[in-house]
């Protein structure tokens, strides 16, 4: 019952999705005042979710029974990810390798993404899976490398309440040489992972019309764009966990969270949008060279 | 009112349906966008796909070739979808209505919900037209 609870209102589905929303409007607002325009108001996103679960849902013709459980199979897994980071933070509850569980189930909602896309048979849809599933090979490399770093930091442990206990005691981990490289190495990874400029090609809406969600309407949409949200509060919050864990205290949490949202609203607004090609060199190229240093550099002890 | 329609209303996302225009009306459509008159503090935005779309804005004279697109693209939004007429080619197709190449006005095709005349109608006319849109939507 607890466990219910835990998944499906306070850190789990409910609360990171309202926290989600929230930080998707802050960036939509920071986003028009730097153009100097007034922007929406704060309940924006949830009126945009609440409309989408009103409308009309359009089956394709030759979809998959896929198309239509996809977006479900997405929004599981990222509020699991949530729930396993709160509870961490929380009471330092969890279980040995969640690391390694979390690591899998931020997969899943790009995977969802794919099937999801790949399943409504429209060629726009299907060219954005196929970027997005680059764009999964191209940042998976140096965000597992970045993280193999942290475990080799921690003493080689894989779950998230030593790491955090480790952090506790000696320091966060961004305190450290190793620690910087791989927190940058990661901050990239988590612009693909969040689907934000420069790394939004599989829903490029000016070039694509959407991409992989063009056949999507209705409910599906309205759950895709809560996979958002919840990603958006949860990816962020794993980075904090892994990188800036020494104190936990919520006020610390906000203030740690606030910061990385403004490095990814900072990168969204001062960027365009990458050719595929050019993401996967770079995160080929440089991030990984980036990522491999701090691991190198994490060997060494510094 | 219901939290459906306040919603609805709160969060209007738009599909930029050009029926052969000449364009002047499209750019005029743009310049909502931009920080001048700034609709997304409305919740109003352009969406790229049709299945997205509230709101089909339609401009131009319809000719035999996009009288069937139209229709096929009212077809494919989701309901309800509301159709708003932009310009006066788009209203009554005014001085092509004895073309050789237009069939029949946009209103003879699709349901339209709202006519904003002009040629082309300024921003602040469409923003008008939308308000009054959201009026009768909310039933006042």
């Amino acid at each position: 019952m607890k466990l219910l609870f835990n998944y499906l209102i306070f850190p789990g589905f409910l609360f990171s999705a309202c926290a989600g929303l929230l930080a998707g409007w802050v960036d939509r607002k920071v986003t028009a005042r730097l153009q100097w325009r007034v922007g929406p108001p704060w309940y924006q996103n949830f009126a945009d979710v609440v409309k989408l679960f009103a409308k009309e849902t359009i089956l394709p013709e030759g979809a998959k029974a896929t198309f239509l459980m996809s977006p479900y199979l997405g929004l599981l897994s990222a509020s699991l990810v949530a729930m396993i980071l709160g509870l961490s933070l929380q009471s330092a509850t969890g279980f040995g390798g969640d690391l390694i569980v979390v690591l899998y189930l931020l997969v899943v909602p790009a995977i969802a993404l794919i099937v999801g896309a790949a399943s409504s048979g429209n060629p726009l849809a299907s060219v954005g899976a196929s970027r997005e599933m680059k764009l999964v090979l191209g940042y998976e490399l140096p965000f597992i490398l970045a993280i193999i770093c942290i475990i080799i930091k921690s003493g080689g442990s894989i779950a998230l309440s030593s790491i955090l206990n480790a952090q506790h005691i000696a320091g966060s981990y961004i305190a450290s040489w190793s620690g910087v490289l791989a927190f940058i190495a990661c901050i990239l990874c988590m612009q693909a992972k969040l689907c934000l400029v420069p790394f939004d090609m599989s829903e490029a809406e000016q070039e694509i019309m959407g991409g992989a969600l063009i056949e999507y309407s209705g409910l599906p949409l309205a759950i895709f764009k809560l996979t958002k949200a919840v990603l958006l509060y949860t990816v962020p919050l794993f980075l904090v966990v892994l990188f800036l864990g020494k104190d936990t205290s919520p006020i610390f949490l906000i203030l740690k969270y606030i910061g990385i949202l403004v490095v990814i609203i900072l990168i969204k607004n001062t960027n365009p949008r990458l050719r595929i090609d050019q993401a996967l060199r770079f995160f080929w190229g440089p991030v990984t060279v980036l990522a491999l240093i701090a691991v190198v550099l994490a060997l060494l002890g510094l | 009112m219901d939290l459906k329609t306040k919603a609805l209303i709160k969060s209007l996302w738009v599909f930029h349906a050009a029926t052969s225009p000449c364009n002047n009306c499209d750019i005029e459509v743009l310049d909502l966008l931009t920080p001048r008159h700034d609709v997304e503090r409305f919740g109003i935005i352009l969406v790229g796909s049709v299945r997205h779309a509230d709101v089909l804005l339609v401009t131009g004279v319809p000719n035999y070739k996009t009288a069937e697109r139209i229709k096929k693209l009212y077809e494919q939004a989701p309901k309800p979808c509301f159709v708003v007429a932009i310009g006066n080619c788009a209203c009554g197709r005014i001085m092509f209505q004895d073309s050789y190449n237009s069939p029949c006005p946009v209103d003879e095709i699709i349901p339209v919900h709202l006519y904003v005349p002009g040629c082309p109608p300024k921003p602040e006319a469409m923003i008008a037209g939308v308000v009054k849109l959201l009026e009768k939507l909310s039933g006042k």
